[in-house]
């Protein structure tokens, strides 16, 4: 692993090493190695990791699990241009294929900024770490979001990538959606009659898919400035919740099957025409969010005070096919918002005709069915119902479902899975080269046309839902954004 | 369960919520979030006020007081399953953060559904304007639990917006329904009417606001010694219609050709009348027009001393 005293590493995937062997689903021999520029030798690197899983396991700690596991556990000191350094990492790696019985398959994980992908890829392939005409030993490479900053990036990304490993090699990861959440949107879709006949433009009238996070950026100064929540969530998470939930059906749920009805979708999202009436950007501004005083954007260290990058980006996409024409879904992501929240939420089109009078249906809202991604994934479906003891009131209620309390099993961290995955060689989740850039096709029109503004993003107060335009972008169409 | 969060932030609360619903095991199911604002004294009254109102409408019920000035911080009271039907968070804001309420409450609302915000004694002049009532679809007031009903009312009524009610009305209701039902009997003109009340008794000059506002016809506010409203008198060509109730239980009903009725009107309890105002969150119309009539007739007329 590169990029292993980084903040990720040490919170989520060490730890989710961690709760993989605890469970024994790490396969005998695994071993782990980092390589990075501190002076450690493995014991202290050992000591390190050891730390990082003590606090952030998910899992209770037994000594003797980690006992098992440390005996894999090597440190590399290098520089990422350090020839040497990859070297001795080669030299470790041969040595753990003799002791530890990895027989020469190495997984390279890449937790570090885009900048260092390159010299990485170009290191493994000069030292002769990887060979990309052989299947087995495998040799993979697991890099992380941002997968570029636009299609010309992504596809620069792409060619040194592939020019030292097999596509299928390749895991990008996008840690924010996990496979179980995946599983479950399609086992909501496609196991169920009750919902295929809704889903379509003849029922819904606009969806809207939203992350908000409550957090700032706190100490990712230097990764978030420049990126903004477009670049940061949207292309990646939110583009790919979008082909989830407009897909038509896979043929099996085979990687490539799902990946075909993925990628389809995505081909026939664009961007709004009217980009100025369809796409909303924001900044927050220091206010109280949550009971807590907190900082604005350009107060945040390390952010320069006239940065013009977003930390709410909200706008339109179109899906030009039968299904869905007609139909905008509409899609937010935001930092410092009231709360930490991601949904994907189908709002329906209102009745055909009321039998009640005027006043009896004010309360009554649209019906919506409510795809919860975090947290506290479930499913909310909201309907009208008669409010007791009145002549005839109707309201909206609710009906929640909940996966947490409806099956006792936890579901394992995303991180887990994803290293299972891994391992495994199981990439139907992964998405690959062509759904990235085909979700910076539906991107990019909108980022040029934001950085062609010289003005800097509408502000909003720190704990509130968004600036001004985001809401009068919904009204225009004659819709409200849902408070989520 | 009782959880006790010292310190805390509304992501934490949120969280509490979600384990506390977990353990519970009760799927959620509520239909509004109420925000009570009462005074710290009032705070268990208020407090079985709403869960007795959350028996009818399951909600979150998230109830706000102010505490000490010498500390700043947020403590929060999570009160899940037993017998409390939805949710109570009671939220005790010290310090600075007595003036940034809404920054905590704001993440608390249930998704995408109504609000109501309710003071219970005091409240601002101008609630709609209010940074509290403006999270709010329905804000509730109410005049008789302040210390000059009256002035209340007269003042509430010149800041009235749509989606502000006053529980004063609520309290006449069953008034208003058994006057309405008796001139559906009686077909004839009313000609006059004439409420009586205890002095300065803010009901019942709503009370014939309202009767002016409606029948367009001259009413009477005479002071006695109550309680509340002691009776309403209609006076058609063919006789009196009028419901007296003396002693704050019984009421007698008398009208032309029908023999006299006992009927109960007892002045109801605060969560009778929350529960009530519940039912119906769309804006009042027949209250803005009665308020509307207070403001601009009571005054001039001086049928207060």
């Amino acid at each position: 692993m590169f990029g292993v005293t980084g903040d990720l590493a040490r919170k989520k995937l060490m730890p989710a090493v961690y709760d993989l062997a605890n469970r024994g689903l790490l396969p005998p021999g695994f071993s782990f190695v980092g390589y990075g520029r501190r002076e450690w030798d493995d014991e202290a690197f050992a000591d390190y990791m050891l730390e990082a899983v003590k606090e952030n396991a998910r899992t209770t700690f037994r000594p003797e699990v980690w006992r098992q596991l440390a005996e894999g556990v090597r440190f590399v000191s290098g520089a990422f241009d350090s020839d040497e350094g990859f070297e001795t990492l080669g030299a470790t790696l041969r040595e753990l294929d003799e002791s530890q019985g990895t027989e020469g398959n190495h997984a390279f994980y890449l937790s570090i900024p885009p900048v260092g992908f390159d010299q990485v890829i170009e290191q493994l392939n000069k030292h002769g770490l990887v060979d990309k005409t052989k299947t087995t030993p495998w040799n993979r490479v697991v890099i992380e979001k941002p997968f570029g900053h636009d299609l010309a990036s992504a596809q620069e990304l792409e060619r040194k990538v592939s020019s030292v490993f097999n596509s299928d090699s390749v895991f990008r990861i996008d840690h924010y959606l996990g496979k179980e959440t995946v599983q479950n949107m399609l086992a909501l879709r496609f196991a169920n009659q009750l919902f295929e006949p809704m889903w379509n433009r003849n029922y819904v009238s606009h969806v809207q898919i939203t992350m908000a996070e409550d957090i700032g950026i706190g100490g990712r100064a230097g990764y978030y400035d420049g990126i903004g929540a477009a670049r940061d969530v949207i292309q990646n998470h939110l583009l790919q919740l979008l082909a989830l939930v407009g897909m038509e059906e896979p043929a099996s749920f085979e990687a490539g099957n799902l990946r075909a009805e993925k990628e389809k979708l995505l081909a026939a999202a664009r961007a709004p025409r009217n980009l100025k009436s369809h796409t909303a950007r924001g900044q927050y501004t220091a206010g109280w969010a949550g009971g807590q005083k907190v900082k604005g954007y350009l107060e945040e260290d390390g952010i320069a005070p006239d940065s013009q990058t977003e930390t709410y980006a909200a706008f339109r996409v179109d899906i030009d096919n039968r299904r869905w024409a007609g139909v905008p879904f509409y899609l937010r992501a935001a930092k410092r918002m009231p709360r930490r929240v991601t949904e994907i939420a189908l709002m329906m089109r209102p009745a055909p005709h009321l039998p009640f009078q005027m006043s009896d249906t004010e309360q009554l809202g649209a019906n919506a069915l409510v795809l919860r991604i975090q947290p506290n994934e479930g499913i909310t479906l909201r309907f009208g119902a008669k409010v007791p003891a009145t002549p005839m009131e109707i309201r909206d209620v609710s009906m929640d479902f909940d996966y947490g309390t409806s099956f006792a099993e936890s579901s394992p961290e995303a991180y887990e899975r994803l290293i299972l995955d891994v391992l495994l060689g199981d990439p139907p989740l992964f998405p690959q080269h062509r759904e990235v850039e085909l979700s910076w096709m539906i991107l990019d029109p909108i980022l040029d046309y934001w950085a062609d503004k010289v003005n800097q993003p509408e502000p909003y107060v720190a704990g509130t839902w968004g600036p001004p335009s985001a809401t009068a972008m919904m009204e225009r169409d004659g819709f409200v954004w849902r408070r989520p | 369960m009782i959880t006790t969060l010292k310190d805390t932030t509304s992501a934490q609360i949120q969280n509490a919520i979600t384990k506390a619903r977990q353990s519970v095991g009760a799927a959620s199911g509520m239909v509004f979030t109420l925000l009570a604002i009462p005074a710290a004294d009032e705070y268990d009254d208020v407090f079985d006020a709403c869960v007795e109102a959350g028996r009818e409408h399951p909600s979150r019920i998230i109830i706000a007081t102010d505490g000490s000035t010498r500390t700043e911080r947020l403590d929060a009271e999570l009160h899940i399953g037993d017998e409390i039907p939805g949710e109570v968070i009671a939220l005790k804001f010290h310090g600075e953060l007595m003036h940034h309420k809404t920054s905590a409450m704001l993440p608390l609302l249930l998704p995408d559904s109504p609000v109501i915000a309710w003071w219970p004694s005091a409240a601002p002049v101008s609630v709609s304007e209010d940074r509290i009532g403006q999270l709010a679809v329905r804000r509730i007031t109410d005049a008789m639990g302040c210390a000059d009903p009256l002035a209340t009312l007269l003042a509430r009524a010149e800041h009235l917006a749509p989606g502000d009610t006053d529980l004063t009305w609520t309290r006449l209701t069953p008034w208003r329904a058994m006057l309405a039902s008796a001139l559906d009997h009686h077909q004839g003109t009313v000609l006059s009417g004439r409420v009586t009340a205890a002095e300065n008794n803010a009901a019942g000059l709503l009370m014939a606001a309202w009767l002016r506002s409606r029948l367009h016809v001259p009413v009477e506010f005479d002071a006695d010694g109550g309680p509340g409203v002691t009776g309403v008198t209609l006076t058609t060509a063919e006789g009196d219609i009028s419901v007296q109730r003396p002693d704050g239980k019984m009421a007698e009903f008398t009208a032309p050709r029908t023999p006299p009725r006992s009927i109960a009107l007892r002045r109801r309890d605060i969560s009778a009348l929350l529960t009530e105002e519940l039912r119906r969150l769309d804006t009042d119309a027949v209250f803005l027009e009665s308020m509307a009539w207070l403001a601009s007739d009571v005054r001039p007329e001086g049928a207060t001393p």
